[in-house]
């Protein structure tokens, strides 16, 4: 036996002085929020289509479920060379994102640096693919800049806010007159941030990958594109082929993607995979001159009362057949799918919970033996519901349910509820309970729910905008949300009502990112930004 | 870190254990709870408040297993008069009564223990143990507290520091250094000065 200390670190039990000083958010508050939302949700569900309109959504079901049994390879040349591009576009596209982004991370603290980064990560990877197709084809160039441009706005972000938090103390005791310098900051703070950095890149690059992958479905040569394909057409076989090979890839990289063999692989992809275009210079120039200006200005006087007609006319007939239909839509289906994302993300937590996973025997002072093959399966549940790209379980659940906002909510909630379910899950880790806790759901009610609730809300706010800028993609797929509008503009080369609609987009992802800091701030709710 | 040590303990006994911090009392009380968990209200060194639930609550959760599923999350929602009338006059006893309904993270240090203090009384059980339950309280307090546990548990084995609160509150004293026993007698027959040595301050 052995003397067990208590240990202060349960911050959770131990720090309640500190807490009551600085505490201003009660639980009241708490609950007010969440029951906003709630209701906030039931309304939305009142208003949109939930239908299932399939004839008989089970047939459809069995058909793929017995194609996901019975994976068949029609061409290894494409699945392999499909692999690889996806690879090489998400390597390359974080690679490239991660030096932007440490260069803009440096100027942080300029507000037109935060604002810059807030909006080139606003507009989502599919539309940054849309608009440079039109310009570059279909090209490596496309891929690469699709993915580089959104992810070093979001790296930025996040090394930024890593380099403010670091423990100033080593930057304070360097002399004086090196203060603010350069050096100062490679010498103190980076060495600080370095782990947290490259956690959180090595996580970015696993959702690069996602997105490399579903670039496919607007025409780029990765996994996406024939699993479009393949499903389409009910080849459900060869679509399960490329499903796990998507698996895999994401599932095996850590085995794989060792930090010293990271050069041979960049040397390797852009070998492979060079970023290139054919630009016609003439179009380019066509391009920003004139195609994606608002119709009515294009050639003429500017500051005439016509032209100022004419615009005003053009603006106010798309507010009302697209901007408002779209944006109402998408943040409907935001509102719900963030809601039903909580709810499933609590549900899950205990998936990968020592609390309800381990052994069921306490050690000393409440700590659980932390590992246990129950919980080994119950987390792998999660990672494989993680690794699933949103926009393609939406997209088979249209196949399965139909057209309504149905699978949307169900793609958007499995995907972000399994990563805020695993993230809580591990939280419950740090948990120091009595021994004399309750078992089960009780424990689960009373003990940590509790417990993990502002966690929890500090997560999930942190998705918002990320469920919103995944909930305007899907309009793609047919929903009528902000991307429904953009894909047809594109369609129709109306690259103009393309790019107004995609502002439009970027700052309601903006808004919802500054409502959502703001909600974080007043209910006092810190994340470690390590893996949302 | 116990090594091969053998305690009796009679039923209507009050026991202290004094000893320096390493001595291994949280260690006996472990020990001693697991030889009969269903008997004995339990109230460790940390509190272990659930932090945003209320003092309410948190007593309460004491007597989570002699109430029904239903019953114990509906109450979570909303206290139940049922519940309300078993918390209020161990909240009342202890002091807590304003801070019913606050919760727990907002409550001081010696709040948050009487709390726990709270959370085995509701339990009704004929032994008590304690690790250094009125730690964070003031002396007079203190004592109030002793005296409540002590009339609502036949049996109480007491981890404390405060010699003179064992040789008041306790029957028993036993001093623990370095895992073994090195004192065990009725408390009438001992003064504070024999007990001050298993301080190392000799």
């Amino acid at each position: 036996m052995s003397l067990s200390s208590p240990t202060p670190k349960s911050a959770n039990s131990s720090a309640p002085k500190s807490a009551a000083s600085s505490n201003n958010s009660s639980a009241s508050a708490l609950r007010n929020i969440s029951f906003w939302f709630a209701v906030s949700a039931l309304i939305c569900l009142l208003l949109v289509d939930i239908d299932i309109s399939t004839a008989d959504p089970w047939a459809e079901l069995g058909l793929m479920t017995a194609g996901a049994l019975s994976p068949s390879v029609w061409s290894w040349p494409t699945l392999l060379s499909s692999l690889a591009n996806t690879f090489a576009f998400a390597l390359q596209g974080v690679t490239i994102a991660a030096i932007a982004g440490f260069a803009l991370a440096l100027g942080y603290r300029f507000t037109l640096v935060r604002a810059f980064c807030a909006f080139v990560r606003s507009i989502h990877e599919l539309f940054w693919a849309l608009l440079f197709m039109q310009v570059a084809g279909l090209s490596s160039l496309t891929g690469l800049l699709a993915i580089a441009i959104p992810y070093a706005g979001t790296l930025a972000k996040i090394y930024g806010e890593l380099f403010e938090e670091v423990d100033p103390a080593p930057a304070n005791n360097l002399p004086g007159s090196q203060k603010r310098h350069l050096s100062e900051f490679f010498y103190s703070r980076l060495p600080l941030a370095w782990r947290s950095m490259a956690t959180y890149t090595s996580y970015r690059f696993e959702c690069a990958i996602r997105s490399s992958a579903i670039l496919g479905f607007v025409g780029l040569p990765t996994l996406g594109f024939h699993l479009e394909t393949a499903l389409s057409d009910g080849h459900y076989s060869e679509a399960a082929a490329f499903f796990y090979a998507l698996l895999l890839l994401i599932g095996t990289l850590r085995l794989w993607l060792h930090k010293r063999l990271l050069p041979i692989y960049l040397v390797a992809v852009f070998y492979y995979l060079p970023p290139q275009a054919t630009i016609s210079w003439q179009l380019l120039v066509r391009f920003v001159t004139e195609d994606i200006v608002p119709g009515p200005l294009r050639g003429q006087v500017l500051l005439s009362s016509e032209t100022f007609n004419n615009l005003s006319q053009w603006f106010n007939a798309l507010w009302q057949q697209q901007i408002w239909p779209g944006l109402v839509n998408t943040v409907l289906l935001g509102q719900i799918s963030l809601v039903f994302t909580g709810l499933l993300a609590l549900a899950l937590l205990p998936l990968n919970s020592p609390l309800f996973m381990g052994h069921g025997r306490f050690m000393d002072h409440g700590r659980f033996i932390s590992h246990s093959w129950k919980r080994g399966i119950g987390d792998s549940i999660l990672v494989l519901l993680r690794t699933l790209p949103e926009y393609l379980l939406a997209f088979i659940g249209l196949l399965i349910l139909g057209p309504s906002m149905l699978p949307a909510i169900l793609a958007l909630g499995i995907h972000n509820g399994a990563i805020i379910g695993h993230l809580l899950g591990r939280y419950t880790e740090e948990f120091n309970l009595r021994a004399d806790a309750s078992r089960g759901i009780t424990l689960y009610f009373y003990e940590v729910l509790p417990r993990i609730y502002r966690q929890f809300l500090a997560f999930l706010f942190y998705r918002w905008e990320v469920i919103l800028r995944e909930t305007a993609i899907l309009g793609i797929l047919g929903i009528a949300t902000l991307g429904f509008y953009i894909d047809s503009a594109f369609e129709t080369f109306r690259f103009d009502v393309a790019l107004l609609l995609i502002l439009v987009s970027a700052a309601l992802n903006i808004s919802v990112d500054q409502f959502a800091r703001y909600l974080r701030q007043r209910l006092q709710l810190k994340t470690v930004p390590e893996s949302l | 870190m116990l090594d091969n040590l053998s305690l009796n303990i009679a039923r209507g006994e009050r026991v202290a254990l004094i000893g320096e911090s390493g001595a291994g009392k949280s260690t006996v009380l472990k020990a001693l709870r697991e030889q009969c968990p269903d008997q004995v209200a339990w109230c460790p060194q940390q509190p272990g408040l659930v932090p945003i639930l209320s003092t309410f609550h948190n007593i309460y959760m004491g007597a989570l297993d002699s109430h029904s599923l239903a019953y114990n999350l509906i109450n979570l929602i909303k206290p139940l008069p049922g519940a309300l009338n078993i918390v209020q006059p161990i909240a009342k006893q202890l002091g807590l009564e304003q801070q019913l309904f606050s919760s727990t993270d907002k409550l001081s240090g010696g709040q948050q223990q009487r709390t726990s203090i709270g959370r085995a009384l509701i339990q009704q059980r004929p032994i008590f143990i304690g690790d250094e339950p009125v730690a964070n309280v003031d002396e007079y307090q203190g004592e109030v507290l002793l005296q409540l546990i002590c009339q609502g548990h036949e049996t109480v084995v007491l981890a404390l520091h405060d010699i003179a609160q064992a040789l008041s509150t306790c029957t028993r004293i036993i001093g623990l250094q370095d895992g073994a026993i090195v004192l065990d007698a009725p408390s009438e027959e001992l003064q504070a000065s024999d007990l001050a040595g298993l301080y190392g301050a000799s």
